[in-house]
Parts: C-alpha cells; structure tokens; sequence
C-alpha cells in the first residue's frame, strides 16, 4: 500500500475550536418489550470538535451504527441528547430535515441506494430536497462529483453500468452535494481492492482538508483508522471503551487486544521488537515514527 | 418501524407445542377452526377459550406476543363489533334515533369479536411455535396427495418457503435504503396523494434491483448444487408422527366432535 504522511491537522489548534457535536447521555434500545430487547448503544457522552477528523472503531455489533444513526435523526434516542452546535437535534422534531442535510450520513455500502437513470441526477437527490436549483445546482454536483474523481463523461451515464467502486463514489458525491459540515461515513471502504480503498480514503482526506469539514469515520481497519484520523473512539459492547489521540490509544494496545480488537501492523511490529528487548516506545502507529525511533536508537549506540 | 409486523414470526423453543410434528399443528389449526364456526353458545365458546389458553400454556408463548399479533386486525375488529351492535334486530335494549341496541346485536356482537380473536391467535400460535421451513414441509406433505392430479406441489412449497425466507431480508432492505434516502433529505410524509407515491420511487427502484439480483444469486447457487426441482429429492429433515402427535391429533378431534354434538344438541 502506498505510504500517505500522517495528517497535517495541528492538533493544538483543533483543541481551541468548539464542540459541533455533543452526545449526552445516549441509550438506544432495540425491540423494547419483545424477547429480543437489548440496548445497543448504553449511556453514551462524547463530543466531536469542529473540524477534527474522529475515527470510531468496535467489534461488530458494538454499536456503531446504531450511535451514528443518532447523529443526523434517523434514530432517535431511547434516552439522552445529541446537541448540534449546542441545539437539541429533536427540540423541534419537523425541522429534522435540516439536521439531516447539516450532518450528511454515507450508510454502508450505499451503492446499493442509487436509483437514477442518470449519474448526475443521482447526485442531485439531495441538493434538490434542500431546495437548490439552477446554476447553484449544477454547480454543488459538479463539484462533489469532482471531489471523489468523477469525471464529467460518466455524469451523464446510468449509475447502475458503473462498478462497484465507482458506484460507491457516486454515493459519496450524493451526500457530498449536500455540502454537509459534518460528513459521517459506515465503513466506505469495507469490499474494495486496496486501491479502491486508498483512493477514496484519499477522496475524504481531500474533502476534510479543503473544504475544512468535521469528518467521523467507521472502520475495521486498524490501520486504516491510523492513518486517517486525529482522534479515536474505541466502543466496546454500547459503551465507550477509551477516546484519545491514536498515540494515546496505541500505547493501551494489550487493552485493545484483550477488547478482541485489531492493533496497526506497525503497532505491533514495534510491540513485538519491545519485547525482544528494544528499548522503543511501542504505541507508534506509522512506518515514518518507526523509522525515526529505529534510527535514532541507531546513533544513540544501541544495538538494533 | 417496518419491522414491527408479526407476519407468521416464529419464536423459537423447546415445548411441546414446539416439538409437535407441522402436519399435526396444521391439521389441529383447521380442526379449531372448523370448531370455532360451529359454536355458538357460552358453553362451546368456553371450550373454544379454555382450548386455546391450554395451547398457549403449553407452547409457552407470552401473551403480550399474541395480543401484538391482533393489532393489525384492531380495526376489522372494531368495525364488526359496531356494526354488529347496532344493526341486529331483536327486543332494543337501548334506543337513541335510528341507532338502537338489541339484545341479539350484543351477542352477535361479542361472538364475532370473540370469534375473529380466536381464529387469529390460534393461526399465530401456530406460526409463533413453528419455524417457515418446518410449515411449508408440513404443507407439502399434507397436500402430497394432489400430484397425482399433477398440482406442482413440490415447486408450490418451494415458492413459498423462499418467499418467507426472503421477507423478513426484504423488509430490512427496505429500512435501510428509506434509511439510506432520508439521509439525502428525502421526505416521505408531507404531500399530496401524488407527491407521496412519487416520493417512494427512490425507495422502489433500489429495492427491485436488489430483489432481482438476490433472485438470481439465489437461482445460480441452487444450480450449483444441482437442484432439479422436486422428482427423486429426499429431505435431511424426514417428518414423523410421534406418539405425542397421535395424542394431540385425539385430542383435536375429539374437542371438534364434541362441539359439533353440542351444536347438534343446540348448545
Ligand atoms: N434494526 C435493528 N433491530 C434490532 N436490533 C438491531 C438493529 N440494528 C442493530 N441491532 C442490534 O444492535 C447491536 C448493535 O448493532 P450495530 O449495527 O450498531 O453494530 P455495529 O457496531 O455497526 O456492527 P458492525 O461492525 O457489524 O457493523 C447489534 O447487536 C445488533 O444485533
Ligand atoms: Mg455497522
């Protein structure tokens, strides 16, 4: 896979920016009263500062779809809050709507809800609900379909001879169009190549850097999370297991690992050569840290 | 939510009820019916009740289960009971305009209400306690009989099993892509009549593709295990009637007999 340098996000400065979302609280219950009642998400607080890039990782069925679900009104909570720049999403439960096009949500593989005979009117869905037309139209679809690597051909071809890995740009671009400030994503990449994945990786580093969007990330890949985001939330069975800086969280990886979840690669490379007796920190999570920690021990006289 | 249809939900366990052979418990199923239309005094009704409480106990279903299975019916229910109330002539207890209520009305009345509700557990006791597959075997074999009159049974039984199969994956499709569509702000509430079956396009359209596309994987995998239709197949799960079955078919016969002698006899 190509090496991609970790994000340029200072991560001071994003500390100074204000929470856009905050979840108090929140408890969803499936199947209330039936033989197969079970809270999904229990009691769950945790806020998203505006801007940052928010990896949320958990083994299947911790949750993390049900909870992201919260987060633009699709569920609603069984008991808590999700404030949105401090407003409560159901204070006023028909403008719903609004929230849903603030927060935009990309579901897991969402190629499957294309229905359009067009490309471009695809993509149109949902700037159209929101009311746009005209030149301001064209240009947001435009636009997103630029952003996830469309070309301006395939705009005009039915969605459904595309392939799967550019079906699922269009979905993106759909949500995209919206110019959502929040952008949450369900796994975009589970079922593409290598190279699909890192390109549209590489898709939402772009829309997160210049469009200066707060972007929440799900994912099974460790290493993907990794590489990606500046702050991690770790679920464990509905509840929130640890949250931090990937160092921070990486530096608990025997927690991790007993939680069954996955640890980088580089993680544990550097975890493996700590307990052969390498006197290196082992939370490192990128192959560029690792160097500069090898090397430095290299100068250091140390034998490596 | 979608979801919160009962359609013939099966809940699984291990009781009597449950182990009870499919044929027996579709057999029993028509026998009670057959019983319920032939009652109609306090005495047949009662059997008809305590038969039904016994069944529940036995299958351990819980009662807030059954009651959620009536609720799509509540209006139909309503609806006859009203009707009935007003609308039967006999001595008018009540009397106010052309509205009245006779004596015969209140007991037609409560008979039709009764009747509707034990028809309707009793049909979903029996789903509730039996899985899709093991009905439609039951089904199939029950009905064996009309190949010779060259009824596709086996292809009937087939269909019908696939299609339940399929319905519970189909109604959670439909969840996720409505899901998946309000997401991008679509609204399905607001509106006219037209502007309302214009808004399900979006949910339509996904959804038939992706019925289509899991009928033929569906279609490609059976051939990959050589499947030819219903000449010469033999089953993992061969249904047998065990004593317990005997016992059980006795029992619904003899209740059925015995409501029809009352009826005879005009209880
Ligand atoms: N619509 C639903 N009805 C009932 N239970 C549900 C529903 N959706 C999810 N659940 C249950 O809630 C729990 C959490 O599910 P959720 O989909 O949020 O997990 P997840 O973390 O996204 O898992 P995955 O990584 O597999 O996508 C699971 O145990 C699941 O069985
Ligand atoms: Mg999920």
């Amino acid at each position: 896979m190509r090496w991609l340098p970790p994000f340029p996000n200072n991560r001071e400065e994003t500390n100074a920016l204000k929470d856009i979302l905050q979840i108090e609280n929140l408890t969803h219950t499936y199947g209330a009263g039936t033989p197969f009642q079970r809270d999904a998400v229990k009691d769950l607080s945790f806020s998203v500062r505006e801007g940052e890039f928010l990896g949320i990782i958990g083994h299947t069925g911790s949750g993390k779809s049900t909870l992201i679900q919260h987060l633009n009104g699709l569920l609603k909570p069984t008991s808590g809050r999700i404030l949105l720049d401090g407003k409560d999403i159901w204070a006023e439960p028909k403008k719903i709507r609004d929230v849903r096009f603030r927060v935009g949500l990309v579901f897991q593989y969402p190629e499957y809800q294309l229905f359009e005979e067009t490309v471009y009117k695809d993509i149109a869905f949902g700037p159209m609900n929101m009311g746009k037309s005209g030149e301001e139209l064209d240009r947001c679809i435009r636009e997103s379909a630029k952003l996830v690597g469309l070309k301006s051909e395939t705009l005009e071809k039915s969605p459904f001879e595309l392939s799967g890995g550019q079906k699922r740009r269009v979905a993106l671009a759909g949500v995209l169009a919206m110019e959502p400030e929040v952008l949450v994503l369900d796994e975009p990449t589970a079922g593409l190549d290598p190279a699909g994945r890192e390109n549209l990786m590489a898709n939402i580093r772009d829309f997160h850097r210049n469009r200066g969007g707060t972007v929440i990330l799900v994912s099974h890949s460790m290493d993907e999370i990794a590489q990606n985001v500046d702050r991690i939330l770790v679920l464990k069975s509905a509840k929130v297991l640890m949250q931090g800086a990937p160092r921070e969280i990486f530096a608990r990886a025997d927690e991790l690992l007993s939680a069954g979840l996955d640890v980088p690669q580089i993680t544990r490379v550097a975890m493996a050569l700590k307990r052969r007796g390498v006197p290196i920190d082992p939370a490192v999570y990128t192959v560029k840290e690792l160097k500069r920690q090898l090397l430095a021990l290299r100068k250091g006289g140390a034998v490596c | 939510m979608l979801k919160d249809i009962t359609l013939g939900q099966y809940f699984p366990g291990d009781t009597p009820a449950h182990r009870l052979d499919p044929r027996t418990k579709i057999l029993l199923v028509i026998f009670y019916i057959v019983a319920l239309f032939c009652a109609k005094s306090v005495v047949t009704y009662g059997i008809m009740i305590l038969t039904l409480l016994v069944c529940v106990q036995i299958s351990k279903v819980k009662a807030g289960a059954l009651f959620r299975g009536l609720k799509p019916v509540v209006f139909i229910i309503i609806f006859t009971a009203v009707l009935n109330l007003f609308f039967t002539p006999g001595n008018y207890l009540f009397q106010w305009g052309p509205l009245h209520i006779s004596d015969a009305g209140v007991r037609m009345a409560v008979s039709m209400v009764l009747r509707i509700m034990l028809l309707i557990t009793g049909t979903f006791l029996m789903t509730y306690t039996t899985s899709p597959i093991r009905l439609t075997d039951g089904l199939e074999s029950l009905l064996n009989p009309l190949k010779r009159l060259h009824v596709p049974v086996h292809e009937l039984a087939m269909m019908m099993s696939i299609a339940l199969r399929f319905i519970p994956t189909l109604i959670e499709e439909t969840d996720k892509i409505m899901s998946a569509q309000k997401a991008r702000g679509a609204d399905f509430e607001s509106g006219n009549l037209f502007r309302k079956a214009k808004a399900l396009i979006p949910i339509l359209v996904p959804l038939f593709i992706s019925a289509f596309r899991r009928a033929d994987e569906l279609a490609v995998a059976m051939e990959c295990r050589c499947y030819h239709g219903g000449e010469g197949r033999t089953k993992l799960h061969v249904l047998k009637f065990a004593t317990r079955d005997w016992v059980a078919l006795v029992c619904g016969t003899a209740i059925m007999v015995g409501v029809i002698v009352l009826r005879q006899f005009g209880m």
